[in-house]
């Protein structure tokens, strides 16, 4: 299984030539880079980065199904700006790419896996919260979304969050901002098991708007501009992507922090953006201020 | 615990939603599956043909991609509907009859030749011997596996929860992301309001098998 | 069976069957003919969508899709059905504090949506979905397993078991090398039908994310855009009844073999086979 994933890279590009030859766009990144990784990088002992750095490699945990972020390609190995910005850590621990074990997580089981130490780092979208502090901790905010309302292109009645109150809206099951449509707004939600499986239903018009993160939904707008639009640019929650690690990990967790810092200024963060959410979203984002509490 | 009680609007909603769509769905099934049971075993070519092709396809078809088919492609089809309900009852009830009509087949097929010989001797037709001496002999037989497709019925529309119907499993989902310090509890919920029909159908399903072998 | 439910047809009742067979042909053959139509005229049949099967990758996605299918449903099979035979053994027992809360297990299993076991073992022991999903079918079809093999032995003559208690056998001696054989064979078209489920039943898997089939053809569109989820889907549902249906015709020929083979022939008691998901 692992053998032929790496014969597979060359045949991802014959098969991206003919995909570009017979169809138009199909979006989604297909980059596959390899940031710099460190030559021996040395850490006090007994921290986490020391034996991650010592074993020479590193789970990480990923969405596979997030346009953008985190999203399996034809190839199998998932592409995006949290794969990038996993990549980028892994590398600051001198782990090339080719040694990260990338291991799905659901929204839902994310805290677990943490704490069961399935994973080393996660890097999924993953908002950061009182709730999920209390199980885990967080390195960042490495980004600032949104929540935000997509509709159909021809939709002029929704505008606002405030206009979904009785009508359909697809979200994921078990998703916060499925949770916030309904509690804070109002609407009737349609849950379905990933965000593409919403698009159907908007198409069909059996859902007035799709909500969830604005990067999110800028993917599918951006794959179908004909069909579909951001009811507004303003999003109406704050949603700061963290890096959800071991609870109480500190040192650890300000190594991260540091790194995240360093990546903005060496411009490595701008280009992990350009390489994948920004071949879609043009405005590149500034890292937000880190949080260290 | 506590997770269950805090939540407990939120569960009853699912387990109504729930029991909806398995009472609905199971009526249509029941009627549909012994309308296929009836054209498989009837004297006109096509329809033992559609029926016997009905059931086979169905089948083995996994119930995900029928709800595929009715929540995606059939809207596509135009056949449009808002509540998404309607959806998880066409696959619901699609899928169940399909078994209901094996079952009250190998019902009919249970009854003694002799019955269905008399009754046409009698000079009754086809749908009378069908319907007047074949199937209310077939029905004893045919109950205690019918009331585990219906079982099964109950089960299966759990799947129902990723194809936008927020039901029992859907809440469940939506329960175990919101508390995920308590999942554990959350699910055993979930369960709890599954076996509230589940193990009462399963157990009138063990008296009337008991009823039945003792009448024979 | 089916012959004697009505008379010969004479002539008459000959052609009135023969024109509605074929309206009804008409009929059916009309409406999936509109249904393509439509379909048709919403590009999906536009053969720049169905372009993407000449990547050769998404063919070796489906392959590995159909992989996943199929060692899931075989790893779950493998480690059910010893379990649903130990399992059914327990629920007959004559020992009471073994029988009765076996039997009180079993109803739990049986009233419980498999995907929600799936779910459980997903989230409460964080394990990968692919443990999830073949925990959760083991769960469920060890149950069903065991239900279908209690019904097996019970369907026994009597005289079978106090034939070997008779000689001097254990009570587990006479089940073991007397009833469980000739139950064993007497439902194994049960046996094989619930195989069918179970494989079915790892489609399941979509919905906890674990890459079978269907979730890889769903990755698969979501890569490559939505314009191609309907082809890839199509050939996905495709595959999925081709399987299931040989391992259908399987179970029909086992049981054809069977009826001649076994003691008695194979008997249908109502418990088995129960189509769960």
């Amino acid at each position: 299984m692992k053998a032929f994933m790496t014969r597979r890279k060359s045949l991802l590009v014959a098969a991206s030539t003919a995909l570009a030859l017979s169809l138009s766009a199909c979006g989604g990144s297909t980059s596959t880079s390899n940031p710099p990784v460190a030559e021996k990088p040395s850490f006090a002992a007994d921290t986490t980065m020391a034996k991650l750095s010592s074993a020479g490699k590193i789970v990480i945990g990923t969405k596979f199904d997030q346009p953008l972020f985190g999203q399996k390609g034809l190839d199998g190995k998932p592409v995006g700006f949290d794969v990038e910005m996993g990549k980028l850590i892994a590398g600051k621990l001198g782990i090339p790419a080719d040694k990260i074990e990338w291991k799905e997580t659901v929204s839902a089981n994310r805290e677990q896996f943490i704490k069961n130490g399935d994973v080393d780092i996660i890097v999924a979208t993953y908002t950061i919260n009182d709730k999920r502090k209390a199980e885990v901790s967080f390195a960042g905010p490495y980004y600032e979304a949104g929540q935000a309302l997509m509709v159909n292109k021809d939709n002029t009645s929704i505008t606002k969050p405030e206009d979904v109150k009785g009508k359909n809206v697809c979200s994921v099951t078990g998703s916060t901002p499925a949770a916030t449509i309904v509690e804070k707004y109002g609407a009737i939600l349609v849950p379905a098991a990933t965000y593409s499986a919403c698009l159907e239903p908007l198409r069909n018009k059996q859902v007035e708007a799709i909500t969830t993160d604005n990067v999110i939904l800028a993917g599918f707008v951006a794959k179908e501009p004909d069909a579909f639009k951001l009811a507004s640019d303003q999003t109406f929650t704050k949603e700061p992507y963290g890096i959800g690690l071991k609870k109480d990990d500190t040192v650890f967790r300000n190594w991260i922090n540091d790194q995240l810092e360093a990546f903005a200024k060496d411009g490595s963060y701008k280009k992990a953006w350009e390489d994948t959410a920004g071949t879609v979203i043009k405005t590149a984002p500034e890292l937000p201020t880190i949080d260290r509490y | 615990m506590d997770v269950i009680i805090e939540n407990l609007p939120q569960y009853w909603d699912g387990f109504l939603r729930t029991l909806f769509l398995s009472v609905v769905s199971g009526i249509i099934a029941l009627i549909f599956g012994t309308v296929l049971a009836a054209a498989r075993v009837s004297p006109i070519a096509a329809l033992r043909g559609f029926s016997m092709t009905y059931v086979e396809i169905v089948r083995n078809t996994p119930l995900t991609i029928a709800f595929f088919f009715a929540a995606v492609v059939l809207p596509r089809l135009g056949v449009t509907f808002q509540q998404f309900e309607v959806a998880a009852i066409i696959a619901l009830s699609a899928y169940t009859s399909a078994f209901i009509a094996e079952a009250v087949r190998s019902g009919v097929n249970s009854v003694p030749v002799g019955q269905a010989e008399a009754a046409r001797s009698i000079g009754m037709k086809f749908s009378q011997v069908l319907s007047l001496i074949i199937l209310p002999q077939a029905l004893r037989t045919v109950i205690p596996p019918m009331i585990n497709i219906l079982i099964a019925l109950v089960k299966n529309s759990s799947v129902a929860g990723a194809f936008y119907v927020l039901e029992l499993f859907g809440y469940g989902r939506q329960l175990a992301n919101a508390n995920g310090d308590a999942v554990l509890w959350v699910l055993v919920g979930v369960a709890f309001f599954y076996l509230l029909i589940t193990v009462p159908l399963g157990y009138v399903a063990t008296v009337v098998e008991r009823k039945v072998a003792i009448a024979r | 069976m089916t012959s004697v439910l009505y008379d010969v047809p004479g002539p008459k009742a000959r052609r009135i069957s023969l024109i509605g067979s074929i309206i009804g042909v008409i009929v059916i053959g009309g409406l999936l003919v509109l249904a393509v139509m439509t379909l048709a005229q919403q590009g999906i049949f536009d053969p720049k969508r169905w372009a993407v099967f000449q990547i050769p990758d998404v063919w070796v996605l489906i392959g590995n899709g159909i992989l996943a299918t199929l060692s899931a449903a075989a790893v779950a099979a493998v480690i059910a059905f010893p379990l649903g035979l130990v399992l059914s053994l327990m629920r007959i027992s004559a020992i009471a504090w073994i029988r009765i809360p076996t039997r009180i297990v079993l109803e739990f299993l049986r009233g419980m949506p498999v995907v929600l076991m799936m779910f459980f073992v997903l989230l409460v022991f964080a394990t990968g979905s692919f443990v999830a999903v073949v925990a959760g079918l083991v769960l469920y079809n060890s149950a069903i397993f065991a239900e279908i093999i209690r019904a097996g032995i019970q369907s026994l003559p009597k005289g079978q078991r106090e034939a070997g208690l008779a000689i001097g056998l254990t009570s587990f001696a006479s089940r073991r090398s007397i009833e469980l054989p000739q139950a064993i064979r007497r439902m194994l078209p049960s046996l094989v039908a619930q195989l069918v489920v179970l494989l079915k039943d790892t489609s399941l898997g979509y919905i906890v994310s674990y890459e079978e089939l269907l979730r890889k053809v769903q990755i698969m569109a979501d890569f490559l855009g939505p314009a191609y989820l309907f082809p890839v889907f199509f050939v996905a549902a495709a595959i999925y009844i081709a399987i299931n249906f040989s391992v259908s015709r399987l179970a029909i020929w086992i049981e054809k073999r069977g009826s001649k083979k076994a003691a008695g022939g194979v008997v249908h008691v109502p418990v088995a086979g129960i189509p769960a998901k």
